[in-house]
């Protein structure tokens, strides 16, 4: 076998030159036919420019959400996946998707009106939401000094799910008919975001969620062999699991409050990494980053020129389309 | 195969009766009853609670939807729930002898059935079928005359509208009644089938919309820049009506300075519950978006 290091330069830059071609060719296309060499005449002011605005203002951010949720989803499946040693974990396990959706149905129920900075409320109140719910996740976490049982986070993870989908029922009783609309449109994810500022406003939680998962893949390796095991080789569990549950959980709320909860990334895109190189996290992390945006882009693409002029839900693509892949790979390894 | 015990006989019999009078039961709660015409009436519909009003049926009302607001003297009548939670135990309580219902509320309807109380199904749909639902249920009520009023005296206004702006041109207009406060995601449109879409075209402009056949439409920001509409109209109604900065809530629009609309400042905001109440106001909605789109048209007709 080839030495790790020479096997993460080939997931890179595998991995890495997908991103790439899926990215640049995603925003050229899509239901309105635009002109490149339009888009870049500089002779046209960009007000009067159509196709600069649709690459621009439209296409572009959409491209780069999907980007940018699709690969934070995936590395918080994968990190939630590992913590629990359970294939099943994904980033909606421990409610904070579920709040950051409750955040957004109060939001929309009561028509809270509040923007800082252009930041406007929905994403906001989500944000919010995902905050209470990682509160509670880290008390959890920290509850018991001597670490905690994954098996009683899991459970806790469960119930704040429950507990959060009642809330949010409650607040769709309580709401308006057309609101109810708005909510269920919500809930289905939506990459069209219109501008940078979603995503730009939670640059810096990326980034810290990031640099947390960076520090992650040995132990999670370890880990995956059972806390004793990973103990015995000087592995501090507790210190680890709670890295992970706080850098995957906060990874999971910022991408949320972008684009809603698209479904479906966070669990089976790490399996498909998984199945494509090993299981080996130096490789996955990173894999899994790339290989889900690349795919995120590639379902919103689909989703926005299938049925055009009429969109699809994102959510809907990715389900439909990375369920039959995944089981094809499953199928193909058997 | 022995015989059936007869005990087992007698219960299949017995079931065999009482579904056949269950059906029975059904086909005559939906059957037209030709007694007196209906005195207590519970109208679960803003729109058709308007309708009745507006023919003078009005104080035949007993009950009332959640949703209904309009005319005021709509406040005054209990409330029984709403298009997905009537509820069955208060208007059965009211004992009504006709009860206007949502065509999909499947469950009430049965449940109507079983209690033997006549109802009429209605649903939202065109322009023309607002009209035609004021005939049916002034048939219905024996107040077909007062209907026919009504729903010709809308007709007639409508027309006037229509005649009012022929001529001028018809700018390729989005009605836009929902999106995220403060940015432009979640657009919701109205697509070229429906009452608004039927208003556009009274008003005098293009539905930028029409070829998709749906009564909404989710606009993305791509589509809202390809379709470069002329006019942008966004409503705003139920508890969004409250306090609306009409500059402020437009002022989104900037970020999409290629759109026509928001070049030559075409960027309306209409707020109010006739918009989306397919009832006898939409002869409103119908003026006020005339009178947005063609400023001083209808100066010439007669004030409501």
């Amino acid at each position: 076998m080839k030495p790790v290091r020479a096997r993460i330069v080939a997931v890179l830059a595998g991995f890495g030159t997908l991103l790439a071609v899926v990215a640049l060719a995603a925003p050229l296309i899509g239901s309105t036919p635009i002109s490149i060499a339009r888009v870049f005449d500089r002779t046209i002011p960009f007000a009067d420019n159509v196709d600069a605005q649709i690459f621009f203002i439209a296409r572009f951010p959409r491209v780069l959400a999907a980007a940018v949720v699709g690969g934070t989803l995936a590395v918080a499946g994968v990190v939630f996946q590992a913590l629990f040693r359970n294939p099943l974990a994904t980033p909606d396990t421990l409610g904070v998707s579920a709040g950051a959706a409750l955040g957004a149905m109060v939001a929309i129920t009561f028509h809270l009106d509040v923007s800082v900075g252009g930041y406007s409320s929905i994403p906001l109140a989500s944000l919010a939401g995902a905050f209470g719910a990682l509160g509670i996740v880290y008390a959890l976490a920290t509850a018991r000094r001597r670490g905690l049982s994954t098996t009683v986070l899991l459970l806790a993870g469960v119930t704040m799910t429950a507990f959060f989908s009642a809330l949010i029922m409650f607040t769709q009783y309580l709401a308006d008919f057309t609101d109810t609309l708005r909510m269920v449109r919500w809930l289905m994810g939506m990459l069209d975001i219109g501008g940078y500022t979603p995503i730009v406003a939670v640059v810096p939680l990326l980034v810290a969620a990031g640099a947390v998962c960076a520090t992650l893949p040995r132990a999670l390796d370890l880990l995956s062999l059972g806390a004793d095991a990973a103990a015995a080789r000087g592995v501090d569990v507790f210190r680890t699991e709670r890295a992970a549950l706080f850098g995957a959980s906060l990874a999971t709320g910022a991408a949320v409050s972008i684009s809603g909860p698209v479904g479906f990334i966070g669990i089976i895109v790490p399996h498909m990494v998984r199945l494509m190189i090993g299981s080996d996290h130096r490789l996955v992390l990173p894999g899994s980053a790339l290989f889900g945006a690349s795919f995120l882009i590639v379902c919103d693409l689909i989703a926005r020129t299938l049925f055009s002029p009429i969109e699809v839900p994102v959510g809907v693509v990715t389900a439909i389309l990375g369920g039959p892949f995944f089981l094809w790979l499953l199928l193909r390894r058997a | 195969m022995a015989a059936a015990p007869p005990r087992l006989k007698r219960i299949l019999q017995t079931l065999v009766v009482s579904t056949l009078a269950l059906v029975a039961m059904s086909l005559a709660g939906a059957a037209q009853p030709s007694g007196p015409p209906p005195a207590r009436i519970v109208s679960l519909i803003p729109a058709t609670t308007e309708m009745l009003f507006a023919m003078g049926a009005g104080n035949r009302l007993v009950g009332a939807g959640n949703y209904d607001r309009f005319p005021p003297e709509v406040d005054k009548l209990p409330r029984v729930g709403g298009l997905l939670d009537p509820d069955t135990e208060r208007i059965l309580a009211l004992r009504p002898d006709l009860v206007i219902l949502y065509a999909t509320q499947s469950d009430l309807r049965a449940r109507l059935d079983r209690a033997s109380v006549p109802y009429y199904s209605y649903e939202h749909r065109a322009m023309p079928d607002i009209m035609q639902t004021i005939r049916a249920i002034g048939a219905r009520i024996g107040a077909a005359e007062s209907a026919e009023r009504v729903a010709a005296g809308m007709e007639q206004s409508l027309a006037d509208i229509r005649r009012a702006v022929a001529g001028r041109p018809r700018l390729k207009t989005m009605l836009i009644f929902g999106r995220e406060p403060g940015t432009l995601r979640g657009v919701l449109a109205s697509g070229g089938y429906g009452f608004l879409s039927d208003l556009l075209d009274v008003a005098g402009s293009e539905n930028a919309f029409a070829d998709i056949k749906q009564q909404s439409v989710q606009a993305s920001t791509e589509m809202l820049l390809a379709r470069r509409p002329d006019a942008i109209v966004e409503l705003r109604y139920g508890d969004d009506r409250r306090a609306v900065n009409i500059d402020q809530e437009l002022s989104v629009w900037k970020t999409l300075p290629s759109i026509p609309a928001v070049r030559n400042h075409r960027l309306y905001l209409l707020v109010g519950d006739e918009f989306v109440v397919p009832g006898p106001r939409i002869v409103n909605a119908a003026r006020r978006l005339a009178e947005a789109l063609h400023p001083g048209a209808l100066a010439s007709l007669p004030r409501p």
